[in-house]
């Protein structure tokens, strides 16, 4: 293992989402709590998803969850892809580095991002939503399960795609519906059929769901088992993106 | 010891191109090696082999003895690529570019030092902490030696790294690779320019339409182009020149002519035995070796260059 060469990798895809922090920190975090105002306040006073549990109390978790697993996809997708374009890749592919470390730090980096762009979510929603916290370590173990594969399907989507237009292609028909649909806003148990059993096939409400029991100790699918398939969900991505990167699909000529 | 380079009937087939047909090559420890051809020869390509950018559809290729596909870190490791584009990361300064590339290749904070070296040397240290955007065409090239070099690696392979660049720079680049080929590295530099691998390089090879045409010390090129040129100055200036001589002018201006000798089939002596049984005088002589642009020029064009003067003779 080149240890060093997987932490300056990753060092570096942190450090260039730190130096535009406006627009991969800041206007993230602003734009879930756009949602938070319209939704939570619109339907606060009609909703109550689980019994005692408010609507914001509820949507909060989502939004995070949903801003959380954006920002990881968009961290390795956006930099691989302006790596390719700019031609500046190559630095990294002549470097002694393997797939795996070099899977591992945009990975790492993507939950990075991830986890700073949610918990600046969390933090803000805080001031205007009563936000029980029953299990962290729950609401941590979701968090970066979720970035982590977010940040794997970037680093599939950015070596995939040729052009910027490809990259949100891909944001646009897989991650967004998948997201949206996966019970950000609502609990699929309120949808009409037969949406409430398809989202069961979405691995992205597994994600949603899991996290947030973690805050409020209530859920539509038992814990374990989103535990379960978002690692499976994990594993299956890392294997995908493995097997591209070893061989150098559309990286290496 | 294993040879900085080796590369074995490599050949590279892009979706469209067959863009190596079957290189054999091998460049020893310490040479200071040029790589010479058109654009579109497959220097790029071979380069690219070598660094693990391309991945070779037949054959071999090693650097310091390592295998790249086998022993890709190793070899990776020997090999420092400056590549032809200038490419760069806009969202880092010079030096943290150098950091970053040291990193990469396992290097800690004891490599700073070498690095600020590097940055000395290269005169980038007034630069250092701009970012790679606000740096002139010739300051990034000049980064790109740096990061090139951040590992030190023996084998240094450098793609055109002066076209399109200043005379100024050129210099200074011709200066900085001959700086590190007396140090120690293996230098492998590709160009269009033959001027620059005349100058450069001991040994040159010649690829063309992905085939290698040529590989040979610059003296043994030329030595193998067999033609050079008599020009004389005869009196009088007019006079009709006797058969076997007229078949050789390649150009006449008055008394002046210039003949294109076969180095094996004509002789200069038979020659002027021809011009004075013929009643001419020699008022002067002179003989032309050719340079490497004729050797080259002969490699790559379809027609021999020997037919294509024929052709022009019969024309004309
Ligand atoms: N990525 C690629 N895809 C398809 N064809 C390529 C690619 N890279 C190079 N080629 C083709 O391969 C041939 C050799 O190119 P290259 O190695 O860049 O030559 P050189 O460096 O000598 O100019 C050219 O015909 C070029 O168009
Ligand atoms: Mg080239």
């Amino acid at each position: 293992m080149n240890l060093r060469g997987l932490y300056t990798l990753f060092e570096k895809e942190v450090l260039r989402f730190l130096k535009v922090v406006v627009q991969t920190l800041l206007t993230p975090v602003a734009t879930a709590l756009l949602y938070l105002v319209i939704f939570g306040e619109v339907l606060a006073e009609h909703l109550e998803m689980y019994p005692g549990v408010g609507y914001g109390a509820f949507l909060v978790p989502g939004l995070v969850a949903m801003t959380l697993i954006q920002n990881a996809f968009a961290n390795s997708s956006s930099s691989l892809i302006q790596s390719k374009m700019t031609g500046n890749l190559i630095f990294l592919l002549v470097a002694p580095i393997s797939p795996l470390e070099f899977y591992l730090a945009f990975v790492a980096a993507a939950v990075v991002r991830g986890l700073m762009v949610g918990a600046g979510v969390w933090l803000v929603a805080l001031a205007f939503v009563d936000l029980p916290l029953h299990s962290p370590a729950l609401v941590l173990a979701f968090a970066v399960l979720g970035a982590a594969v977010l940040g794997g399907l970037g680093v599939i989507a950015g070596v995939w795609a040729d052009k910027f237009e490809q990259l949100a292609a891909f944001q646009n028909f897989v991650v967004l519906p998948l997201s949206f649909l996966s019970g950000v806003f609502y609990s699929v148990h309120a949808l009409p059929s037969p949406w409430d059993r398809l989202s069961w096939l979405n691995p992205f409400f597994y994600m949603i769901d899991g996290f947030r029991y973690g805050f409020l100790g209530v859920s539509d699918a038992p814990p374990l088992l989103s535990l379960g398939v978002s690692l499976a969900f994990l594993a299956a991505v890392s294997v995908v993106c493995l097997r591209m990167l070893a061989m150098g699909y559309k990286i290496r000529q | 010891m294993a040879e900085a380079i080796r590369v074995e009937g490599l050949h590279k087939r892009y979706a469209t191109v067959h863009a190596l047909r079957g290189v054999d090559l091998a460049v020893a420890r310490g040479e200071f090696f040029g790589l010479l051809g058109p654009n579109g020869a497959g220097k790029t390509t071979l380069i690219g082999i070598l660094a693990g950018l391309v991945r070779p559809t037949a054959g071999r290729a090693a650097v310091m003895g390592h295998d790249v596909r086998r022993r890709w870190r190793q070899a990776r490791r020997a090999l420092g690529l400056v590549p032809q584009e200038l490419v760069y990361d806009p969202f880092f300064t010079v030096r943290e570019i150098l950091w970053l590339q040291s990193g990469y290749f396992g290097l800690g904070r004891a490599n700073r030092a070498w690095i600020e070296e590097l940055l000395e040397v290269l005169n980038l240290t007034a630069k250092a902490d701009a970012n790679l955007h606000d740096l002139s065409g010739g300051m990034k090239r000049r980064v790109l030696i740096a990061q090139a070099l951040v590992h030190r690696p023996p084998v240094v392979v450098l793609d055109e790294p002066t076209a399109g660049v200043d005379v100024e720079l050129r210099q200074a680049l011709w200066h900085f690779t001959r700086r590190l080929h007396a140090e120690g590295h293996t230098i492998v530099l590709t160009t269009h320019y033959l001027e620059e691998a005349e100058a450069l390089c001991g040994r040159i090879a010649i690829l063309h339409q992905g085939m290698l045409r040529a590989l040979d010390t610059k003296a043994g090129l030329l030595a193998r182009h067999p033609w050079r040129c008599l020009c004389l100055e005869l009196d009088p200036p007019g006079a009709p020149l006797p058969e076997a001589v007229a078949a050789l002018v390649s150009e006449r201006e008055g008394g002046r002519v210039k003949l294109r000798l076969h180095r094996l089939n004509d002789q200069i002596g038979a020659v002027l035995d021809a011009l004075r049984t013929a009643g001419l005088r020699i008022r002067d002589l002179r003989t032309e070796e050719p340079g490497l642009e004729e050797v080259f020029l002969e490699l790559v064009h379809e027609a021999p260059a020997g037919e294509a003067a024929a052709a022009e003779r019969e024309a004309g």
